[in-house]
């Protein structure tokens, strides 16, 4: 079967397919996937990178999984995303806002988020719309809420996602690195720094912001 | 056991929202003495709430997770209702069920504690409200208790199905109307503690919400006793101020009134001969260890 699918920014529409019943693939260890495309892991590094870089608000979104210092690991990771959040926050120019906004809980919130504070994985888009987040990685939020979160934020925004997954990776990001650790986040932060100044800020701007 | 649990990596906490930051440094996990008179003082377990303003529900909640004795290591099985609104708010662990599921997951989920945690305290409380505890749940309620499972079974009375708009239940009282009920029942209110007692239940125990302490006292009972000895029952009055037609004002009132000592929630308990052997133990400890502390204090001072 010929697969023509490519996972890219939204909106797609109320609800995306999944991406894997479009026919994408997990990548193999060592490796990423860029829009459903399986490529080398440092391919992925450098184009994660660039994203950060392009990006009118760039964004990290720590989950559960790294917000609290559970075991040493997370200890380590939580660490190496600080970094990486000031890393981005030193190489992106002043008309650019790096942000680093958690998503602590999973359920519904009553009667609302604040969405300037936090991203909540049933209606992230609120978070999105609301910075105006053109980019954002996931990093630290258990299988099925990255899943879900992904899916409509493809669904409802133009948002560039980028999953930094402990596991198998995700299909649903448009790029996705798989076997996350401290040590890769790190070598995520030597290619934001690597690329600083190489790359144009993107210049397209949706009616409201990013993310319409 | 302690806030040792539950830390934010330290690179995190100045971005987490407000609530989180207060949870680790201002709530009472692993506070042995924690009860309700910690409320106003300390960082509550229950954020907001999103039942009606006045809801004695609120109340209750808010006494019930001031007064769990070990909430860093308790799950709450909760099901459709009132009640299935407030758990988002709550920070102890938790899980939905299916209405009327909740004893047959609280079951498992039990069982599925003692085998992983071997040697680790872990209480198991069901919270529900009455149509999901006596009437679709009923086999689940009591094939629980029949069985011995070792977790609280409590139900939020209000004495009919608010959360669907007002139809009759088992509790409700003989005679009452409720909107989705204008024939007005036409039997008497199911004695579920009175079944609870017979059903193989060490601790039963029928009241109202109306004063802190008895709901505190309650609670931590029937904790002890379902973890060490077997099922445990409460029947708190919860009333629907909405279905009743009450002002939000006046939920305790309504409570005062029905646990008048001929009321249907006048103070009633059952407790077995090991359930007393066991409350009598802890009882005695418990005073052993506020001397030590005062003596500790006095030391100190
Ligand atoms: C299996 C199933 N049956 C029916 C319902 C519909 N339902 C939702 S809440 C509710 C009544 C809840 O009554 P109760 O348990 O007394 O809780 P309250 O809202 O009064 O606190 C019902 C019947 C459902 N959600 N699931
Ligand atoms: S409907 Fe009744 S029981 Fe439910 S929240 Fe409102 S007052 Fe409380
Ligand atoms: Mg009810």
């Amino acid at each position: 079967m010929t697969n023509q699918y490519r996972v890219l920014p939204g909106p797609e529409h109320f609800l995306p397919p999944a991406a894997a019943s479009m026919g994408i693939r997990l990548p193999n260890p060592g490796e990423a996937h860029i829009h459903g495309v399986i490529v080398p892991e440092e391919q992925a590094l450098e184009e994660a990178a660039r994203q950060f870089l392009m990006a009118k608000v760039p964004t990290i979104f720590p989950g559960p999984l790294v917000l609290w210092a559970w075991n040493e690991k997370a200890a380590k990771k939580a660490t190496a995303i600080r970094h990486l959040y000031e890393t981005i926050k030193e190489c992106v120019t002043p008309q650019q806002q790096a942000m680093l906004i958690p998503m602590p809980d999973y359920r519904p919130k009553y009667p609302k988020i604040n969405p300037e504070v936090e991203i909540n994985p049933n209606h992230p888009n609120l978070t999105i719309w609301h910075n105006k987040i053109d980019c954002c990685m996931f990093v630290g939020v258990h299988c099925h809420q990255a899943n879900l979160s992904l899916k409509i934020i493809r669904g409802g925004t133009s948002c560039y996602t980028i999953a930094m997954c402990a596991q198998a990776g995700h299909e649903d990001a448009m790029l996705s690195f798989r076997d996350a650790s401290a040590e890769k986040i790190m070598r995520l932060a030597e290619w934001v720094r690597k690329l600083k100044g190489t790359v144009k800020v993107s210049q397209v701007v949706s009616k409201s912001g990013a993310s319409n | 056991m302690s806030k040792e649990r539950i830390k934010i990596a330290p690179e995190f906490f100045d971005i987490m929202p407000p609530e989180y930051q207060d949870l680790v440094t201002r709530a009472t996990y692993g506070n042995e003495s924690r009860g309700w008179k910690d409320i106003g003082t300390s960082k509550e377990l229950i954020e907001e709430h999103s039942l009606c303003a006045g809801c004695p529900e609120s109340m209750a909640f808010r006494y019930i997770l001031a007064s769990l004795p070990n909430p860093e290591d308790t799950v709450m099985v909760g099901s459709t209702g009132c009640t299935s609104l407030v758990f988002p708010h709550v920070a102890v662990h938790n899980i939905h069920s299916l209405f009327g599921n909740q004893n047959a997951v609280a079951s498992g989920l039990k069982r599925a504690l003692t085998v992983r945690f071997p040697g680790r305290i872990k209480d198991v409380v069901v919270l529900a409200g009455d149509g999901a505890t006596v009437d679709i749940g009923l086999d689940m309620t009591l094939q629980a208790w029949f069985r011995q499972e070792k977790f609280t079974t409590i139900c939020f009375d209000n004495e009919l199905y608010a959360n669907t708009g007002g139809q009759e239940s088992g509790l409700m009282q003989k005679g009452f109307v409720a909107k989705m009920a204008p024939v007005g029942k036409t039997f008497e209110k199911v004695r579920l503690p009175e079944i609870a007692r017979e059903s193989g239940c060490h601790y039963v125990v029928n009241c109202t919400v109306s004063k802190p302490s008895l709901v505190e006292k309650v609670i931590k009972n029937a904790v002890y006793v379902a973890r060490e000895i077997g099922p445990t029952y409460l029947q708190l009055y919860t009333p629907c101020i909405l279905e009743i037609g009450k002002n939000s004002m006046e939920g305790l009132q309504e409570m005062r009134d029905s646990e008048k000592p001929t009321e249907r929630f006048a103070y009633k308990e059952y407790i077995s001969e090991p359930a007393k052997q066991l409350l009598a133990e802890i009882a005695a400890k418990e005073k052993e260890r506020k001397a030590a502390a005062k003596q500790l204090t006095s030391q100190e001072a």
